[in-house]
């Protein structure tokens, strides 16, 4: 194992996200509270989604996750898709880092990014309201599965598209909606039964209701059950992944 | 053991077949260049010995490791100058020497890092964002990037292809330079003058097929580049040429003459006075030295011969 190389890729994909924070860390968490003020104003009040809790509070781990999500996508492939395109890619496939090496790597800083933003929301939630925070241990391991998974996604997404275009497909056609109707804004109790079944096939579903379980303590099924879903998820796509690179399918010819 | 080898080599791309059982040895020390036209399959060569594209069947060694079975130690082994200038926009000089050389396992390799800087003069230029650079500049960070692990063999593909006079002959010192280190130097070019000044054994690739490999002096003394072209422009069309320059002609259109002098045995001065006795009024003269068409039409005539 090439754990300089691996480290050394890990680093290089923390500082590239450092060097633009406006870009990937400031402007997620102002997207989020613009989320949480305009839907926690309207909706404050008139909808109740868990017993005790109120719906702005309620809104917070759902937007947590969300932004979580996003952003753990946008990082490895962003990453990966303008390293391609401008070429600079090859400096990588030269050196002795193996695909696993370079997996690792990319899922890592996707982590840290997804987590940093997750957090960013939180701190600045707190500004506007108190949270409970029932099982830390869950909340922290949601948030570490769900962006690991993220960022193996964006993995695989970055070493398929070969333009900007396609990636901003993914991004808007499959990885937003699926993260809109997850279940960020409302519990899918209050959901008629095709619409509730149906979220049951939504992988990110189970990723906001195990994480808000986290926090009251409730969800809209058995947090376990959330908790196996979203491994069995992460374990498949790393599978998948590690084949595609191990094929050096779109990266050497 | 041989620096590079390179046995029963293939390698197709949909119906193009463009490396056509290639063998060849480069030995440890040698100055190697390997000339051929664009598409004659040099950058396929050489990415496959980099690792950037898989061979179809054949074995490719570097310093006696398979570079796809032991491909760690071969890349540890290997520095590759790519063709295209790339760079990433996001750091700056230090930032990406400091990278790659972590890429390699390297992780205190400052000493090094700076040696390489001074001597590919960018010790000013280290805080300098990649985008802030001039294309010269950026080569240069290039081959920084390829000698920072310190490789014994360095690969350098058309390194000079688009660059101008002033920066091509510091180029070929730093390369000379690295050579006299004790590097194995491989290099790719389309100009046989580059080949010519710097290396010590050639091959020629042609649409994916070896057609010649050895020591420049063998392949000088067997013609190849021993010609040059010489194109001569008239006041009005020329007729029908005397017999004894009918040989020479490689192409003629109008008032334009294209002739393939042999550079020893031919004379200039002797064919102008010849085409001026025949008539001709020379309003213009070029000469270039042998290009690669040239050995390619060498070659292809010995071949048939």
């Amino acid at each position: 194992m090439n754990l300089v190389g691996l480290y050394t890729l890990f680093y290089k994909e923390v500082l590239r996200f450092g060097k633009v924070l406006l870009q990937t860390l400031i402007a997620p968490v102002i997207t989020a509270m613009l989320y949480l003020v305009v839907f926690g104003h309207v909706f404050e009040g008139r909808v109740q989604a868990f017993p005790g809790v109120s719906y702005t509070v309620f809104l917070i781990p759902g937007l947590m996750m969300m932004s979580v999500i996003q952003n753990a996508f946008a990082n490895s492939s962003s990453s990966l898709i303008q390293s391609k395109v401008t070429g600079n890619i090859l400096f990588m496939m030269l050196t002795p880092l193996s695909h696993f090496e370079f997996f690792l790597a990319y899922v890592l800083a996707s982590v840290v990014r997804g987590v940093l933003v997750g957090i960013g929301v939180f701190l600045v939630a707190l500004v506007f309201t108190e949270i409970p925070v029932k099982h830390p241990g869950f909340i922290l391991l949601f948030m570490f599965l769900s962006s690991a998974t993220l960022g193996t996604v964006g993995v695989m997404a970055g070493v398929w598209a070969e333009k900007f275009d396609q990636l901003a497909g993914f991004q808007n056609f499959i990885i937003l909606p699926l993260s809109f109707l997850s279940g960020v804004f409302y519990s899918i109790h209050s959901l008629p039964e095709f619409w509730q079944t149906l979220s049951h096939f939504n992988p990110f579903f189970y990723m906001i209701d195990g994480f808000r379980y986290g926090f009251f303590g409730i969800a809209d099924i058995a947090p376990a059950r959330s908790l196996g879903i979203v491994t069995l998820f992460l374990v498949v796509l790393t599978g998948i992944t590690l084949a595609l690179l191990k094929s050096g399918y779109k990266l050497r010819d | 053991m041989p620096a590079i080898s390179i046995s029963g080599l293939n390698k197709h791309y949909a119906r193009v077949h463009a490396l056509d059982n290639i063998n060849l040895a480069v030995e440890r020390g040698e100055f190697f260049g390997l000339l051929g036209p664009n598409g004659a399959g040099k950058s396929t060569l050489i990415n496959i010995l980099a690792g950037l594209t898989r061979l179809d069947s054949g074995r490719v060694n570097v310093l006696g490791h398979d570079v796809v079975t032991d491909y760690r130690r071969t890349r540890r082994l290997l520095g590759v100058v790519p063709q295209e200038l790339t760079y990433d926009p996001f750091f700056n000089v230090h930032e990406v020497l400091r990278i790659q050389s972590g890429y390699f396992g390297l992780h205190k390799n400052d000493t090094w890092i700076d040696e390489l800087m001074a001597a590919l003069m960018l010790t000013d230029k280290a805080s300098a964002n990649m985008r802030a650079l001039s294309g010269g500049m950026k080569r240069r960070v290039m081959i920084a990037q390829a000698l920072v692990h310190r490789p014994e063999v360095v690969v350098l593909d058309e390194p000079t292809a688009g660059v101008d006079v002033e920066l091509r002959k510091s180029l070929w010192d730093f390369i000379r330079r690295l050579h006299r280190e004790g590097h194995t130097i491989v290099l790719t070019t389309h100009y046989l003058e580059e080949a010519e000044a710097l290396c010590d054994r050639i091959a020629i690739l042609n649409l994916g097929k070896l057609v010649a490999l050895d020591s420049k002096k063998s392949l000088m003394a067997h013609g190849i580049g021993r010609t040059r072209r010489v194109c001569i422009t008239t006041e009005q069309p020329l007729g029908p040429l005397p017999e004894n320059l009918a040989p020479k002609v490689r192409r003629q259109e109008g008032n334009q003459l294209e002739l393939q002098l042999d550079k020893s045995a031919d004379s200039v001065i002797a064919v102008l006075d010849v085409l001026r006795a025949h008539g001709a009024v020379i309003i213009d003269l070029n000469m270039e030295g042998a290009d690669l068409e040239d050995v390619f039409v060498e070659l292809t005539r010995r071949n048939r011969a």
